[in-house]
């Protein structure tokens, strides 16, 4: 039982700071691509290439002062950072990483728990991480925040639906709800080739879900001048900034488990090339960011309501139905 | 009235869904920005090739004796149209004239460089240095010792030995 607790407390640990180191180097990953493209370096002052620039980043943001607005409510405005960053933390709960390797003659499991009901689990913890959004712009007594608060609330209403409906064809293809036997069931053909549709339904409802470029309602820089996090400062700021990039770690994690086939792939180590994976979708995520421009917010709505979302049911009705037959 | 004659202004509906070929289009562009060279001159490591006719700080120049060229004739003085220059001029008996002050404000100079083209002798010359700084407006002031030799005033980074650690 000890011995159990003590693998489990280990696991979690790792997992944990890993990913955490892997989110933090996203931002550098982020404005060295974002600075290649545009033809500029990027950072490269701070260390060799630019590689301890998250770490000055920290410490930037820990020395700034704090404010609170007047007419922010104190409570909330506290709270909101936190739920941003802990809701995908959350989820770092069911990612399976790999498959069980031997260690020290002992097996181990490179995921941290496998509930029978893991996509739903991420279906709700995702949405709550929105939370930190809308309490945040809602908070802050601001109206430039509680405007973004609002079109969190409305994109977060929006494409979680067809993100949902991006998943049950998954689900349909693979016949359970846990992750773990999701990746087991790709071991011969990707989702993605099987529900090439529900792909892209998910990645683009999940780039909104993110509130990144193409579908930054929320923080619409041009319009809200930074939109839900207008009044934070300091440490608070970098939790809902650490929290943004944490979402986009997940959703390249979770686009690798249920479309592009986990850990599955030749010739190197199952957790190796989860991670490759991850990171194409991350990239992809970034350079899609540094290509289109962003949506006017009515269209934002048009695309999901009379696109999306009708499209993702006429998806799952088909994949249903071809299920049934054969 | 003919078909040919009706200006059709709302666009056809296949005209209007086309939008993933340009999409496409744009990722493909992006992509190959990627992979290209940064345009970046990364300043005080790096600095822009200037022209040969650039106009930076002043400079008296000098013969091979290291004696100045400037006869103290007070031309650039005279044709200098924000009277930046300031000059005394001294003269020996029977000998050599020469400039006793020269003082040149470089926060007055417009750096049109008249004061090179109307020089009889070519004793002044505007450098290429344009990266000069300093804490004064006393330093901007400069006198002969400070106009014989402009290349000392050349931008130089002084790194601190913690940044030649960290790259």
């Amino acid at each position: 039982m000890s011995e159990l607790l003590l693998t489990l407390a280990v696991k979690s640990v790792l997992v944990v700071s890993v990913c955490m180191l892997m989110v933090a180097y996203l931002t550098l990953a982020e404005r060295k691509i974002l600075g290649f493209i545009q033809l500029r370096y990027g950072p490269n002052r701070v260390g060799y290439w630019g590689l301890l620039q998250p770490i000055a980043d920290g410490i930037k943001a820990f020395l700034k002062e704090e404010l609170t607005p007047a007419n922010a409510d104190r409570k909330v405005f506290l709270l909101a950072p936190i739920i941003s960053i802990a809701a995908p933390m959350l989820l770092l709960v069911v990612i399976p990483f790999g498959d069980t390797v031997t260690l020290f003659g002992r097996e181990f499991t490179l995921y941290l728990s496998n509930p029978d009901i893991g996509i739903l689990f991420v279906l709700g913890i995702s949405t709550l991480g929105s939370y930190g959004g809308v309490l945040g712009g809602w908070a802050s007594g601001n109206k430039y925040g509680y405007i973004g608060g609002v079109r969190s609330t409305a994109m977060m209403v929006s494409y979680e639906l067809s993100m949902a409906f991006a998943v049950i064809c998954v689900v349909l293809l693979s016949n359970s709800l846990s992750l773990v036997d999701i990746v087991h069931s790709q071991a011969g053909v990707w989702n993605i080739f099987k529900a090439p549709v529900a792909f892209l339904i998910f990645l683009i409802s999940g780039l909104a879900e993110l509130n990144r470029t193409p579908f930054d309602m929320p923080e619409a820089e041009a319009e809200l001048c930074c939109g839900y996090n207008v009044e934070y400062s300091s440490m608070k700021f970098a939790l809902f900034f650490f929290g943004e990039y944490t979402h986009l770690f997940i959703l390249g994690c979770l686009t690798t488990t249920l479309f592009l086939g986990g850990w599955h792939g030749p010739l190197l180590p199952g957790i190796i090339w989860f991670f490759i994976k991850t990171f194409a979708v991350i990239f992809l995520c970034i350079w899609q960011r540094a290509t289109f421009p962003r949506l006017r917010w009515d269209f934002v709505m048009k695309l999901e309501w009379k696109f999306l979302l009708p499209l993702a049911i006429v998806n799952v009705l088909a994949t249903g139905f071809i299920v049934a037959i054969f | 009235m003919k078909e040919s004659d009706i200006i059709r202004v709302r666009k056809r509906q296949g005209e209007k869904e086309k939008y993933v070929a340009p999409l496409l289009k744009g990722l493909g562009y992006t992509m190959k920005k990627f992979w290209s060279k940064p345009k970046t001159i990364q300043y005080p490591d790096q600095k822009r090739e200037v022209s040969e006719r650039w106009r930076g700080l002043h400079e008296l120049t000098r013969n091979e004796a290291g004696e100045l060229n400037c006869v103290a004739c007070g031309l650039c003085a005279a044709i200098c149209p924000a009277m930046a220059i300031d000059l005394t001029p001294y003269e020996e008996e029977g000998g050599i004239r020469y400039p006793k002050e020269f003082v040149i404000d470089e926060l007055r100079c417009i750096f049109c460089g008249y004061c090179e083209e109307v020089c009889p002798k070519g004793a002044i010359k505007l450098s290429k240095i344009y990266d000069y700084a300093d804490f004064s407006r006393e330093a901007f002031r400069f006198d002969i010792e400070k106009l014989k030799d402009a290349r000392q005033f050349r931008f130089r980074e002084k790194k601190a030995r913690y940044q030649y650690l960290l790259g």
